[in-house]
């Protein structure tokens, strides 16, 4: 037992320099306003967790974006990164609104922040085709299996035979994210816990450095609807049924660190910078194999456990604003006199109407 | 070869030779190559100097339902749809009987021999075509018989009325933009079918085609989908997201058409503009609000169903304060309509579009320069104003081809609106409200994401927020958010494109119309005029309402409001915002599809004087 008083953690505190990032800010400097979510609510660690790798990595906050759709999960982009801009747009849109902000400013890192019903229901077919077009976003699905802020209804990803206060028995299956994010082509797909915030941190931090869409399908209990133990989707679930695919570990290209040697080890390359290095614990499972991925998916499903991890990473694959062959200075940043055409070319087109 | 023989009507015409003012009506088969042909007449009609207009009435159908192309020429510049037909060219079994009857008394008919011909009518000029037999001497590849086979008309309709053949050569070549072999086949078919009909049809005495000047002179033939495109492109548009739908994908199309010649980058070979085709309309508007949002300037465009899709963006985009321009070549409904005819139905669904009270800015272009000049000053409003504005076109103005004043360049700076950028930010030491109306004007200030400040950011959202953009359910929030968004409203209300007016001394009787009607109302004037009815005219380009339109309606007895819906929205608009002059104020609402006539105007403003309406 401790025999420090509160005043002496205090004024150690004081004493001691505040840590800082390697843009010199504390991480005070990466929060947001204080959350309106229920207590102990899965989400709030995810933020925090964002909070945590941004301020490692060392983001500009003002180049980043965060957006949401509607719902518990799209509230939270207030209660992160007070610096850079948010929009909590319309229910199962916020695909849509990011695809329009990469393309006007293709140098913002966006965030976009999701829940199961904003994108396996209503915004199903937008998160497929922003997954189809490799945008580059990092699309988070905080899932808990239920509507929230409407009180409790099963969502479509909420397990087949799960038993809820006010809906009764669910008698459909669920849509599992990764699954429709890898069959819609996605270029990295990852499946976590919010109880797990060393292998979230690691594969947030693997998303912001990722070419084209990183999709997160994070398991997030929901305290007061969904958290009791037969659902996939709570604490007491998650904690006895998570198997870990690998360790994870994100080496940014900034920081020399020395990993020790692992057998079954294997280190991908992001394309902006830094590696993420997998540790295996399945040694069957290769994370740049598509069938291995899909594999790993059904085995979850059949055997209801929480398989945890980079199921899924393809770097090769060009992202949106890549094959629009926009200009490199971001359409936002472009001069009025770059941005529309020369008289000469005009008149060149009235020449071909006259 | 078959020999067709000139069947002389028994009733000759009586009128003297109508020169450069009569409707050719060309029937044909959806599908068929005629879009081709009549666009060839068109132009090689143009190029002759002769005010026309071309009117595609066409079916919802890939191949083989009917399709009427109509050509007025004018030589007084006339170009609304004639209810008349004096040329009657029959190329389609299906519709041939009625077609032939369509034909005014006097008129001609000509038609495909090979169709079921039932009844002649007495007083109508009939010429067989022998296209069967003039295609298969052509000796042409098999696959493109049926596509020149519209080839004969064109021909014969050039030798009985004078067009030349020159022209028609020159619009070819322009139709297959240079292509000497396609144009050279296609010209082989007019050849021939002109050589046929200089023996057996020769020249008519009743309706010629000769060249004039004084109006065409230094114009352009477009349709108004190509002009908003293009006066898009001209405005800095960055990101053009649309979803394929009739009669607004050309709008798309033609950007994505002109794109490169406008807007690759001289430097670097890039491309200064995106165009994405959506997955629906939502993410359509969708990504037009982010990209709004984050500072470019973006557009969507599509018709009625999509707006109806667009409708909870569209509501975002006003209460988000976001900018954003929505084009709507509006087709005809409700529901999915009828996809291929015009119609002016969405004034009510553009102007309140969105659940709660909420009001947007909607222009009204009615030729192709003025869907030009919209298509840029559209972003002008959007950003200014931080709002969405929609751009209300129609099918008959977006897809028909339509003589035009060349689009006039502009290099004058993008009005960018209130945006603050990181200067901006130090030197108000970072306090700012996003929804703060520090001008009075109801336009607050905003940042774009990206701003390298830390002050910069604010949070989006379409809940209920204060003038900081914090989440709040305050009653006084609230009423001073919405409060200043009214203010936002009448500052819309002084920089929208003003009404164009033309008034008469002395004339007591007042038209209100808008967008397309122009050219009926025109006419209708004319002929009122003729009949010793002037009228005052104004033509609404823009909701909301300015102050000159409550003084047209003052200064007027009656003031009829013309448009084409079934509804009579615009009345219904300006009855709840003028209330005090509603009594002065009567619809004239015609709604079947087809493009307003003059004839209609004309007969319901006779109608009403003769009921003492007036």
């Amino acid at each position: 037992m401790s025999t420090r008083t509160r005043a002496d953690a205090a004024a150690r505190r004081a004493a001691r320099p505040a840590k800082t990032n390697r843009i010199g800010l504390e991480k005070t400097s990466y929060r947001g306003r204080p959350s309106t979510l229920c207590k102990g609510c899965g989400h709030d660690s995810i933020s925090q967790r964002i909070v945590n790798a941004a301020w490692e990595m060392g983001l500009d906050q003002t180049q980043v974006v965060k957006l949401s759709g509607i719902g518990c999960s799209s509230k939270t982009p207030a209660y992160y990164l007070g610096w850079s801009h948010g929009f909590n747009s319309l229910h199962g849109r916020m695909p849509s609104v990011a695809t329009g902000a990469v393309i006007a400013n293709s140098s913002l890192e966006v965030i976009g922040v999701s829940g199961d019903g904003d994108t396996a229901s209503i915004g199903i077919g937008q998160f497929k085709h922003a997954v189809r077009r490799n945008l580059p976003l990092i699309y988070i699905v905080e899932n808990n299996g239920v509507y929230g802020l409407t009180k409790g209804q099963f969502s479509a990803t909420a397990d087949e035979g799960q038993f809820l206060k006010y809906q009764g028995v669910n008698d459909l299956p669920p849509l599992d994210i990764c699954m429709e994010a890898l069959t819609a082509n996605a270029t990295f797909v990852a499946r976590s816990f919010a109880g797990d915030p060393k292998q979230l941190e690691a594969l947030l931090k693997a998303a912001i450095n990722h070419r084209g869409i990183a999709v997160l399908d994070i398991v997030s209990p929901c305290v007061t609807f969904n958290n009791h133990d037969t659902s996939t989707k709570s604490y007491g679930f998650g904690r006895a049924n998570e198997i870990r695919l690998h360790d994870l570990n994100f080496v940014p290209e900034f920081e020399e660190i020395e990993i020790e040697d692992y057998e079954d080890e294997l280190e991908v390359e992001l394309h902006d910078g830094g590696s993420i290095v997998l540790k295996k614990i399945d040694p069957d499972h290769d994370p740049t194999d598509r069938t291995a991925a899909y594999n790993v998916i059904q085995q979850s499903l059949d055997e209801q456990k929480l398989i945890t991890g980079l199921l899924y990473i393809n770097e090769g694959e060009p992202t949106l604003t890549e094959l629009l062959n926009l200009t490199d200075t971001p359409l936002t940043h472009l001069p009025d006199e770059r941005l529309r055409p020369s008289r000469e070319a005009l008149e060149g087109v009235m020449a071909t109407l006259a | 070869m078959s020999v067709a023989v000139r069947e002389a009507p028994v009733v000759k015409p009586d009128a003297p030779a109508a020169v450069n003012d009569f409707a050719i009506n060309v029937a044909t088969a959806n599908g068929s190559g005629s879009q081709t042909s009549n666009g060839v007449l068109l132009r090689a009609l143009f190029k002759m100097g002769i005010p026309i207009n071309g009117k595609n009435l066409f079916p919802s159908n890939i191949q083989g339902l009917p399709t009427w192309y109509i050509i007025r020429l004018s030589k007084d510049g006339f170009l609304a749809r004639r209810e008349i037909t004096d040329i009657q060219v029959c190329m389609n079994g299906r519709t041939v009987a009625e077609d032939m009857e369509r034909a005014a008394p006097g008129g001609i008919v000509i038609y495909d021999d090979s169709l079921p011909i039932a009844n002649k009518r007495n007083d109508v000029t009939y010429y067989g075509m022998p296209v069967k037999d003039l295609v298969k001497e052509a000796k042409l590849p098999h696959a493109l018989r049926d596509y020149v086979a519209n080839m004969v008309y064109v021909g014969v309709l050039a030798e009985l009325l004078g067009i030349e053949p020159a022209e028609i050569e020159a619009a070819l070549l322009h139709h297959f933009e240079g292509k000497e072999k396609a144009a050279g086949l296609n010209m082989e078919m007019v050849n021939r079918a002109i050589d046929w009909a200089s023996v057996h049809v020769g020249h008519h005495d009743g309706y010629r085609i000769e060249r004039m000047t004084g109006f065409n002179e230094g114009k352009i033939l477009v349709d108004g989908n190509t002009a908003g495109a293009l006066g898009a492109l001209a405005g800095g548009l960055s990101l053009a997201s649309w979803y394929p739908i009739t009669p607004s994908s050309s709008l798309a199309e033609s950007i994505e058409k002109y794109a490169p010649a406008l807007r690759t980058d001289p430097d670097t070979g890039k491309a200064t503009v995106a165009v994405i085709q959506a997955e629906d309309e939502l993410a359509a508007i969708g990504m037009v609000v982010g990209a709004g949002w984050t500072g470019a300037r973006a557009m969507t465009c599509t018709s009625g169903p999509g707006i109806s899709l667009m409708s909870e963006f569209a509501g975002l985009a006003y209460f988000a304060e976001v900018p954003a321009v929505i084009w709507d070549i509006q087709r005809m409904g409700p529901s999915t309509g009828l996809p291929t005819r015009t119609s002016q139905g969405d004034i009510h669904a553009a102007y309140y579009l969105g659940h709660g009270d909420t009001r947007h800015v909607v222009l009204f272009p009615a030729n192709p320069a003025e869907c030009f000049e919209f298509g840029r000053i559209a972003f002008d409003l959007a950003e200014e104003l931080q709002t969405l504005v929609f751009v209300l076109s129609d099918l008959d103005l977006g897809m028909n081809a339509h003589i035009s004043e060349p689009f006039a360049y502009s290099d004058a700076p993008f009005r960018r609106g209130k945006v603050l950028s990181a200067e901006d930010l130090e030197e108000r030491q970072g306090s700012w409200g996003r929804y703060m109306d520090v001008d009075g004007d109801g336009v607050a200030y905003r940042t774009l994401p990206g701003t390298r400040h830390n002050m910069a950011a604010y949070f989006t959202r379409g809940t209920g927020h204060n003038e900081y953009g914090y989440y709040s359910e305050r009653p006084d929030d609230w009423e001073q958010n919405l409060e200043r968004l009214k203010r936002k409203f009448e500052t819309a209300r002084q920089l929208v494109p003003r009404p164009v007016l033309e008034e008469v001394e002395g004339a007591q009787v007042g038209i209100i119309s808008l967008g397309s009607n122009h050219d009926g109302v025109d006419e209708a004037r004319a002929r009122l005029a003729a009949t010793g009815l002037s009228t005052n005219y104004l033509r609404l380009r823009a909701l909301p309402i300015d102050e000159s339109v409550r003084r047209f309606i003052e200064e007027n007895r009656t003031v009829f409001v013309i448009e084409a819906n079934s509804d009579g929205q615009l009345h219904a608009i300006l009855t709840t915002e003028e209330p005090a002059h509603a009594l002065k104020l009567i619809s004239m609402a015609k709604c079947d599809g087809l493009p307003l006539s003059a004839r209609y105007i004309v007969e319901q403003v006779q109608e009403a004087l003769e009921e003492e309406l007036i």
